[in-house]
């Protein structure tokens, strides 16, 4: 049989490329900053970004009014402060950041607008936005058309993989499985109730964690969705009462979040006495402002960033963060993924020596970042993160407490198989 | 054995899912009074309902806030006061739109549909600018979150109970006004006949002002005991709107008791199926058994013989 050259050739684009890998912890030993000079305009720009000899243009797209301006705001913010600490430092290549911020008004046709206007009127040599995967969806033909580089922060229903965008937040596998494993063994958990919010993330989710609940024996005694912005929670209140599931595993978003803990309190299911326990992956710290520490103390969240993380990275992080945009501000888990956009950005930019797209696409696979407040993250082939998935405790004061954390870093698996 | 359950446990639930349903009830009717009452006495498509109580909601914030920072001994029935001076900011804040905007517009109802449409998003935007774009927290008395236990299954949510007597408070205060004092009297004669209301001596004006502000201050109510329920952002507004005009055109707009009715006709039909299907199903049905019923009867369930 006759060897097919197409896979001779990608062992060797592979082997350089680990080569190239190895050698970027030699660049940042070096700790120098990297000189405009070194790096001609007209070589490290080719397609016509804007890109000139001391700056370069960068997009921030996200919903500042609207429904959505309540979960984005944390985004713009942590963007704007990656940006700020990365031009004290010099730059990408020696250039300012200079970011041009778009409001996508929480609907999805102003995103693909404004998406358009950023890669084809301002050449953005590099897009921070969407939270949404409907604006996600709506933005993706813009900059598959347009060539244009999309670093989306939001943990996500997965089944999605596109060349022109880096998802910096989890794919519902690495939110979900670590966590049922872990309620499964630690809590002794038999029986879940699963519910959510009526729309395409909560729906997947929920599909993958049933999948994962029945390969493991165990039982899902109900599934249920409600509309979004539905605010009467009662009756499903009711139902688990009588179901007497041991997880209640919700999936519910927006203003529902704070009907559905404030009718659970008073319909005198106390989670903290986890009878049953509460376990969510929709519920950030900055859910928790609108919801009330009181009304949620004692649920578990899969995430993979809390703001009580204890690191030397994330108290740095956290510092900076409360120094430039207060000190009564929280951070999620998607704000710290969107904290991490500009600096894989950056680190792609760097290791291509270009601003190109297409070269920071081929050059981001394999790019890590040790400094990411979570820890260790690092770009796979399938342009998703390897994270860690971590399960925290929720306090009286709007804090989570980190419980559990897998020890190894959890692979991204956009596609995966048995649990479609 | 009832299906899967025990007597015991089928008739507690049956317990649980009334209250359920009345404690929906109350909802639907405390958010549809202020809308009923301008509609249905000044035919004002107010689109900006949402927001009259959102910001009944942000002045229970402010409450809580103020009082938990300068006078923490009075936390505990702070809620009484903040409902108070919801009613009063709603109101004048209804007072104002009326003479600003609504007046020029009582015979274009299609452009007070526009206007108060904008209006809402302007308020949505103001409260965003003001409070911040994400949801606030609104810190309750303990007493007001917890429950009563009958028996080991059945609990009934202090909050519920509230919402409910404040609802039958409200009702009654409106009813009281609208059939007994003179206020309630020039209300009608202006929607029976305005000119003639005119010529014997009503100051029609002013009637159509407190009508709309009252109807605003209402929702300012309703907006501070949602506190309990919901959330409070500046869009969180725009979670009531429907169902609160579902409920209005269901029961026949200018009829109070029509929209008593409907609430409760559509609560409990939808907390019944909420209770047997999934949330959704439950929604889907209860809107198609609206619209079915309102095709058969377009004027509601209830309706006034006007002389226009």
């Amino acid at each position: 049989m006759k060897e097919d050259p197409s896979k001779n050739l990608m062992s060797v684009t592979r082997r350089s490329l680990l080569a190239g890998i190895a050698a970027i912890p030699l660049l940042s030993i070096t700790g120098m900053p990297l000189l405009a000079a070194d790096y001609p305009t007209a070589t490290v720009n080719t397609t016509g970004l804007a890109v000139t000899d001391d700056t370069v243009k960068v997009g921030i797209l996200h919903s500042v009014t609207g429904t959505m301006a309540i979960s984005e705001t944390g985004s713009v913010q942590a963007e704007k402060l990656a940006i700020e600490q990365i031009n004290a430092m010099g730059g990408v290549l020696g250039r300012k950041i200079e970011f041009i911020q778009e409001d996508g008004a929480s609907d999805w046709p102003t995103f693909a607008e404004k998406a358009k206007k950023l890669l084809v009127q301002d050449k953005a040599a590099a897009v921070f936005g969407c939270w949404t995967s409907a604006s996600r969806k709506a933005v993706l033909p813009v900059f598959e058309q347009y060539n244009g580089m999309l670093y989306y922060p939001t943990f996500y229903e997965g089944l999605e993989e596109s060349p022109n965008v880096i998802y910096t937040g989890q794919e519902a596998t690495q939110q979900i499985l670590a966590g049922i494993d872990w309620v499964v063994k630690e809590k002794g958990a038999k029986s879940f109730y699963l519910l959510g919010s009526d729309y395409i993330w909560p729906r997947t989710s929920n599909k993958i964690a049933r999948k994962h609940i029945e390969k493991l024996g165990l039982e899902v005694v109900g599934e249920e969705y409600y509309p979004l912005g539905h605010t009467q929670f009662n009756s499903v209140i009711n139902k688990i009462k009588l179901k007497k599931p041991d997880v209640i595993y919700a999936i519910v978003v927006g203003g529902s979040n704070v009907a559905f803990y404030k009718q659970l309190k008073a319909a005198g299911i106390d989670l903290a006495k986890e009878k049953p326990l509460l376990l969510t992956i929709s519920v950030t710290e900055d859910e928790i402002l609108g919801i009330g520490g009181e009304n949620m103390a004692g649920a578990y969240a899969m995430m993979k960033y809390f703001q009580s993380l204890d690191n030397d990275n994330n108290k740095a992080f956290v510092e900076a963060f409360k120094k430039m945009w207060g000190d009564d501000i929280v951070i999620g888990d998607v704000t710290q993924a969107a904290y991490l956009g500009p600096w894989l950005w950056k680190a792609a930019v760097e290791k291509a020596g270009s601003f190109d797209i297409d070269k920071i696409k081929a050059a981001s696979p394999g790019i890590e970042l040790t400094t990411a407040p979570e820890g260790y993250v690092k770009i796979h082939e399938n342009h998703h993160l390897w994270s860690k998935a971590r399960v925290g405790h929720a306090q009286l004061d709007g804090q989570y407490k980190v419980v559990y954390e897998t020890s190894e870093l959890m692979e991204p698996d956009p596609f995966p198989e048995g649990y479609q | 054995m009832i299906g899967d359950y025990t007597f015991g446990e089928f008739t507690s639930i049956l317990a649980m899912q009334g209250f359920a349903g009345l404690s929906l009830f109350s909802v639907f009717v405390l958010m549809a009074l202020g809308l009923a009452i301008i509609f249905g006495q000044m035919g004002v498509i107010n689109m900006a309902h949402g927001e009259f109580m959102i910001l009944g909601a942000y002045v229970t914030y402010l409450c809580s806030h103020l009082v938990t920072t300068y006078v923490p001994v009075l936390f505990p029935v702070y809620f009484f006061a903040a409902m108070v001076l919801a009613f009063c900011a709603s109101f004048s804040l209804g007072v104002l739109v009326e003479w600003a905007l609504i007046r020029h517009l009582y015979r274009r109802p299609l452009d007070t549909l526009l206007a108060t449409w904008g209006l809402s998003l302007i308020l949505q935007q103001v409260y965003r600018s003001v409070f911040g774009a994400r949801e606030v927290g609104v810190t309750l008395p303990d007493w007001m979150m917890g429950s009563v236990a009958l028996t080991d299954m059945i609990e009934i949510p202090i909050n519920g109970l509230f919402v409910m007597g404040l609802t039958i408070l409200i009702a009654f205060g409106v009813y009281l006004m609208m059939a007994r004092s003179t206020f309630g009297k020039q209300v009608r004669a202006v929607l029976q006949n305005r000119v003639m209301a005119g010529a014997v001596g009503i100051n029609t004006k002013r009637v159509d002002r407190l009508t709309f502000g009252l109807g605003c201050g209402i929702a300012g109510i309703a907006g501070a005991a949602f506190t309990m329920i919901g959330s409070t952002g500046p869009t969180a507004g725009q979670l009531y709107i429907v169902d609160t005009f579902l409920v209005v055109v269901f029961g026949g707009a200018g009829s109070l008791i029509g929209t008593i009715a409907s609430a409760f006709t559509i609560s409990q039909a939808q907390s019944t199926m909420e209770f047997f299907m999934s949330g959704s199903m439950a929604k889907v049905l209860t809107l198609l058994t609206v619209v079915g019923i309102l095709m058969l009867r377009p004027q509601g369930l209830f309706t006034l013989n006007i002389r226009r």
